[in-house]
Parts: C-alpha cells; structure tokens; sequence
C-alpha cells in the first residue's frame, strides 16, 4: 500500500456513495485522512463506517446558509488543517428546457457551482498559508459536451470548469492546484436513473463500449491529489472511455 | 507587548517575505515591497487575524503602504 498522503487530510463532498465513496477509498489506501460529507446523519454515519480509522463522516447540506463555514471550522479545529478538497456533491433535475422550472435551475447550480465557490473560498486560506493545497472538481462530459435535458447541469459542470480555471490562476503561486476531473458515464446510482432507451444511445457513443467504473475516477483524482501533480493546474482530466475527446 | 506598529510590520516581513529594514514606514507593499493583488489581499487578511477586526473592502484598498496600515489598526483599535 502506497502512503504517498500520509498526514494530509482531505474533504471530500457527496461520499456516501457512487464516485465519491470511491474517492474517499482511493485517498485514505494512498494514506490521507478523510472528512467525507454527507446530506444526512444516516449517511454521515455510513461513511465514518466505511472509512474506518482513517476518517469520519460529517452532515453537510451545502445548500444551508453557514453550514460551509461552520463544517470548515469544525474540521480545522479537529485535524489542523486541510491538505485535498474534492468537490463532488452533485445533483440533477433533469428536463427539457421548455419544461424546466425556475426551482429546478437554481437548485442545480445551486449545489453543483456555487457550493463548490463557497467551499473552496473556505479552505483556500490554511491552503494559501500552508503552500500547499489541492483543489478537485468533479464536473462531467456533458459540461464539454451538452446534453439533451440538463441544460442546467451541464451549466453547472462547464461554469465549474471555467470556475477552476480562473482560481487556479490566482492562487498557483501559493503552490496550491485546482484542476478538474470530468467522467463520462460511470456506473453509479446516478446513471441508473437513465431509461434503457437512453442507456442503449448512449453506449453506441461509448468506443470503449462500456460504462466507467466510480474507482476509474477516482484513479484520476488520486493522482491529480498527488505530489507528482503538483505542476498541474487549471486542467481537466476527461475519463469517458473515449466518448469524447477534447 | 509589542507595539501596534511592532506587530504590523512583524506581519508584512512574514507576509511578504521581506526584510526588516526594507519595512520603512513610506514602504508602498506594491511599488517598495514587491506585493502582488494576492499579497496584499493576504496582507490585509492577515493583519485582520492579528487585530481581530474586519476591514471594508474600501478601506483595505486604502492601505497601501505600512505607515497606511499602521494608521488604520490604530484609528480602529480599541
């Protein structure tokens, strides 16, 4: 077992499940410490079991007024720091735009893009301090793409692209990187809500001829949290089985 | 205890990197001390932590030089 982030601790959103369970796992195998954030006390409790020793899970509902600040705090408080933020809470409310009510946009980019704008202006100064940060988000192919009926979410993913950019060029003096890592279809509970009709369209554009697997993601962010990263910044890491190349 | 102006200058030589005698108090952080838009964002955050206080945005780009720093901890402290 590789102990590459041994002593740096990582906040990871939306681990109870799918990708970013997988991210958790990836991190605390290369020895990091991990603070995974769940939208319930039941999920909270699920990550703390899975993680072991190696980590905790906390309640967030990034949407919350103050709740960013309270759990940064909180962690700061705990673990003395934050080394490895992965910004991966997601959601969709999909629908055609001619369908889609106000509700359904502004909760969208409310938790996929101004979460992600909140969270990492809370970390970003013990990162600042330190020298040393890593800043992860998980957008998606469809931010790059465009998908029928998430007009909405592939707003969010792109914005969390030119979001990740535009940090990565104020702070990458401070040695701190924030790059992207954008999945193509991966199996997750997510992808399962996609109809058969919509599955059987979308291999055919899959050269791979597969869906991704939630570890071959989080194979991308483990090595973008790495030391050996560290000249990489304001990039984005497309893992799709060749579904589109950018 | 030090001095409020002991402590500010202590945070500009950390903050900035510089050395002690180049911390005059007409030392301008942009023109003098080699500060770029992010060091003197940090600056003023930093000097916030010390002084437990919030500067304004307006005020903070007011502070450009250590005497200017000096003078606003002192107006603002209690």
């Amino acid at each position: 077992m590789s102990s590459s982030l041994s002593g740096q601790i990582a906040l990871v959103t939306g681990a109870t499940r799918g990708i970013g369970k997988a991210i958790a796992e990836n991190l605390v195998a290369a020895g990091a410490t991990v603070v995974g954030t769940a939208t319930s006390e039941k999920g909270a409790a699920a990550i703390s079991e899975y993680l072991g020793e190696q980590g905790t899970g906390k309640v967030l509902n990034v949407t919350e007024a103050g709740a960013i600040d309270t759990l940064v705090a909180e962690i700061q408080k705990e673990f003395g720091k934050i080394d490895i933020l992965v910004n991966n809470a997601g959601i969709t409310r999909d629908n055609l735009l001619m369908r889609m009510k106000d509700d359904e946009w502004d909760q969208v980019i409310e938790t996929n893009l101004t979460a992600v704008f909140k969270i990492s202006k809370a970390v970003m100064r013990g990162m600042m301090k330190n020298r040393h940060g890593r800043i992860i988000n998980i957008g998606s192919v469809v931010g790059t793409t465009g998908n029928p009926g998430q007009a909405n979410y592939c707003a969010a993913k792109a914005g969390l692209i030119g979001f990740s950019k535009a940090l990565a060029k104020e702070i990458a003096s401070r040695g701190v990187t924030v790059n992207s890592v954008a999945p193509g279809f991966i199996d997750t509970d997510m992808t399962k809500a996609l109809t058969d009709e919509q599955r059987e369209r979308i291999f055919d554009t899959i050269p791979a001829g597969r869906l991704g697997r939630p570890e071959e993601i989080a194979a991308a962010v483990g090595f973008l949290a790495s030391a050996g990263a560290a000249y990489i910044t304001g990039e984005t890491i497309h893992v799709n089985g060749g579904m589109s190349m950018v | 205890m030090s001095t409020i102006e002991e402590r500010v200058k202590k945070i500009v030589i950390e903050q900035l990197g510089v050395k002690e005698e180049e911390v005059k108090p007409e030392a301008s952080f942009e023109n003098d001390l080699g500060a770029d838009s992010l060091d003197t964002v940090e600056l003023v955050m930093a000097l916030e932590e010390e002084f437990e206080t919030e500067i304004p945005d307006e005020e903070a780009e007011k502070i450009r030089t250590v005497q200017a720093a000096i003078d606003y901890i002192n107006k603002h402290s209690a």
